[in-house]
């Protein structure tokens, strides 16, 4: 493909809405460079103040476990059930733990 | 790991299985070709539409009559362009890049909505593009939430939300012209009557006549029919025409005993006419979007050759 | 009262009138997410243009209503700079008029953020977080057109070329200026300058540009003499409330 016809490389984008939160995942933006990358991110996903946080990352750059992948790369979670909170008896009287 | 590769059939079965428990399919699961043809066939006439769609309202961003009309419009283009960016990402899913959705556009393999190929004449239009073809695209949107494709689905739910004020602002417009002079009702009506027919036939074809929505709906693309759609859209708009005064133009329209409404003929040839190309604005819009696309080729260009060297 | 008027509306049109020639861009962007972005940056120049315009009629007293000074003066009333009105005839005259215009407007509204007057203080803190951004968004773009391709910045340098000789009218100080700044109101332009100056041949440098050698200029526009442009701007953009005088929309 010619250089004038590409819409540049996908992005993909991160936005933390309040201070201290996570990151979140909103979607993607095309950009050329990084930096156009962050504004485009800025002007497509933060029209209505969404944001205090934003990162953007090359699309091509992330590592993914598919689907189909999903059933034996995940701990089930029916084993190991002690690593819930729920697992554990309490005596009673405990009020908060 | 080594496993042993499933057959089509039991893809297909598990497939089905995940439809009838309604989750979602993600672009990584398998999924039958024809499931895939026609998200992106439906996906990417949707981003085209957004994107189209800002042309016959720009046409008086600069003509608007007051700063605060000026800043909505404004404001509503770009939420059009932003979902047409959320749509385009999400047919970016299936494999196929915006480069070539684009190119599709321009050469006619990819449609979009018909309703923008009318003109927009009086500033009247901008209330009742507002009002009811956003109107009858929220009707259809806020359906396609529960569409069975993960990333669509995740779309809608954005764009619905963001569009909430769109169809406001169109009725707004109407109402405040259907309180103001005489030049302004005629307006407001006229605008109504060149509009009306054009959202009726946003939502398609009859179902018996309407040879996409079977399969649509077997795999739960589409959520509701088009006739369904259309009903709903016009039981909730014509006690809002009424409301401040605008006649809605059909001669024959019919109230029934359920307090639903029930519509005279559309007419078909026109609508046919129009997808084939020969609406008022075909020509005007397609020529716009590639004229625009054109000339920022060189743009592009050093955008992503500036790029290569920020590296 | 006639000079603050007069000084605030200045101010006022720079915004509205290259609010105006973005919003003609809408839809005509190289891409999609460009279109957005240039679609923001004119509804921030509507937010201060109108802001400014309902003060105007609040001082005036005279019963006129903030939209009466965008859509009911004529072009000889209006007080912008040439370089604003210029028309969009490619993305390097749109980038590079906004950018001169974008560095100008970020040191102008800093130092407005120090007036005596607290409406104008007040408009300062509020621009200066949005012009900052805008200069961001132009300066990057400036080094992507002028060093990136050949074309680019060729195109670029024609643009340099035809815009700059509006490009000092910003600091040509008019009597209402004048007379602002002596009041210790108005923003001291020699300050402007100098710092705009600087800003500019800093990116100009990066993008391998050049200030061209012609340094004619011309201007008139803060004194109600406008090029051709305005009148077409204003034509259309008053449209409808001289068509129908009477109706509110």
């Amino acid at each position: 493909m010619e250089a004038s016809e590409s819409q540049g490389q996908l992005w993909e984008v991160f936005i933390q809405s309040k201070p201290g939160q996570a990151f979140k995942h909103v979607g993607s933006v095309h950009a050329y460079d990084k930096d156009l990358a962050v504004e485009n991110a800025r002007d497509i996903y933060t029209r209505r103040g969404e944001g205090t946080g934003l990162w953007v990352v090359p699309g091509k750059e992330i590592v993914a476990v598919t689907i189909n992948e999903a059933e034996y790369f995940f701990e089930p979670i029916d084993e190991k059930i002690y690593r819930h909170p729920t697992f554990y008896d309490l005596p009673e009287g405990v009020k908060q733990m | 790991m080594s496993t042993i590769a499933p057959s089509k059939e039991q893809l297909l079965a598990e497939f089905e299985s995940k439809i009838a428990a309604e989750m979602k399919i993600e672009p990584r699961d398998w999924m039958p070709d024809e499931y895939r043809q026609h998200l992106v066939r439906q996906i990417s006439q949707h981003a085209h539409s957004e994107v189209i769609g800002m042309q016959p309202e720009g046409n008086w961003i600069t003509r608007a009559p007051s700063l605060r009309s000026k800043k909505i419009l404004l404001a509503k283009i770009q939420d059009e362009g932003g979902h047409g960016l959320y749509l385009y990402s999400a047919a970016e899913t299936l494999g196929i890049s915006r480069e070539q959705f684009i190119q599709w556009l321009h050469v006619g393999k990819a449609k979009y909505s018909s309703v923008f190929n009318y003109p927009a004449l009086n500033w009247a239009d901008i209330g009742a593009i507002g009002w009811l073809v956003d109107g009858a695209a929220i009707t259809n949107q806020v359906s396609l939430q529960r569409t069975s494709y993960g990333p669509y689905s995740r779309a809608m739910v954005k764009i619905c939300k963001e569009e909430s004020f769109h169809q406001r602002q169109g009725y707004e417009i109407m109402w405040k012209m259907m309180e103001g002079t005489k030049d302004q009702q005629q307006m407001a009506q006229d605008a109504l009557n060149r509009w009306w027919w054009p959202a009726l036939m946003m939502f398609g074809p009859h179902d018996n006549e309407s040879a996409n929505t079977s399969n649509a709906m077997k795999w739960k693309i589409k959520r509701e029919s088009n006739d369904q759609l259309r009903e709903k859209f016009i039981n909730k708009t014509i006690p809002q025409a009424e409301l401040i005064g605008l006649k809605v133009p059909d001669a024959n329209l019919q109230l029934l005993d359920d307090e639903t409404y029930k519509h005279g003929d559309i007419d078909w040839n026109e609508f046919w006419e129009v997808v084939k190309g020969n609406g008022p604005c075909n020509q005007q819009r397609l020529e716009h979007h590639k004229r625009a696309h054109d000339n920022g080729a060189w743009v592009r260009e050093t955008a992503y050759v500036a790029g290569l060297n920020q590296k | 009262m006639e000079t603050k008027l007069n000084y605030y509306l200045q101010i006022a049109d720079n915004a509205l009138i290259l609010s105006h020639r973005l919003s003609e861009y809408s839809s005509h962007g190289p891409f999609l997410e460009e279109d957005l972005a240039n679609t923001n940056v004119a509804l921030d120049l509507i937010g201060i243009a109108e802001s400014i315009y309902n003060e105007c009629a609040r001082i005036e007293g005279k019963g006129r209503i903030g939209d009466d000074f965008p859509y009911r003066r004529g072009e000889h009333e209006f007080y912008n700079c040439l370089l604003v009105e210029q028309p969009n005839r490619d993305f390097a005259f749109i980038m590079v008029r906004q950018f001169l215009t974008d560095a100008f407007n970020f040191y102008f509204y800093s130092e407005m953020t120090k007036s005596k007057d607290q409406f104008l203080q007040a408009i300062g803190f509020k621009a200066i977080k949005q012009v900052t951004y805008h200069l961001r968004r132009s300066s990057e773009w400036m080094i992507r057109l002028g060093a990136g391709t050949e074309l680019a910045n060729g195109k670029t340098q024609f643009a340099l070329d035809t815009l700059w000789r509006y490009s000092q009218e910003f600091f040509v100080a008019s009597e209402a200026e004048a007379a602002m700044i002596k009041a210790g109101i108005g923003v001291d332009l020699e300050v402007v300058k100098e710092l705009w100056f600087q800003k500019v041949r800093e990116i100009l440098y990066m993008s391998h540009l050049s200030i061209p050698e012609n340094q004619f200029q011309l201007n008139g526009g803060k004194q109600g003499k406008h090029s051709e442009n305005l009148g077409f701007i204003l034509t259309e953009m008053q449209y409808l409330p001289s068509k129908y005088p009477e109706a509110k929309w």
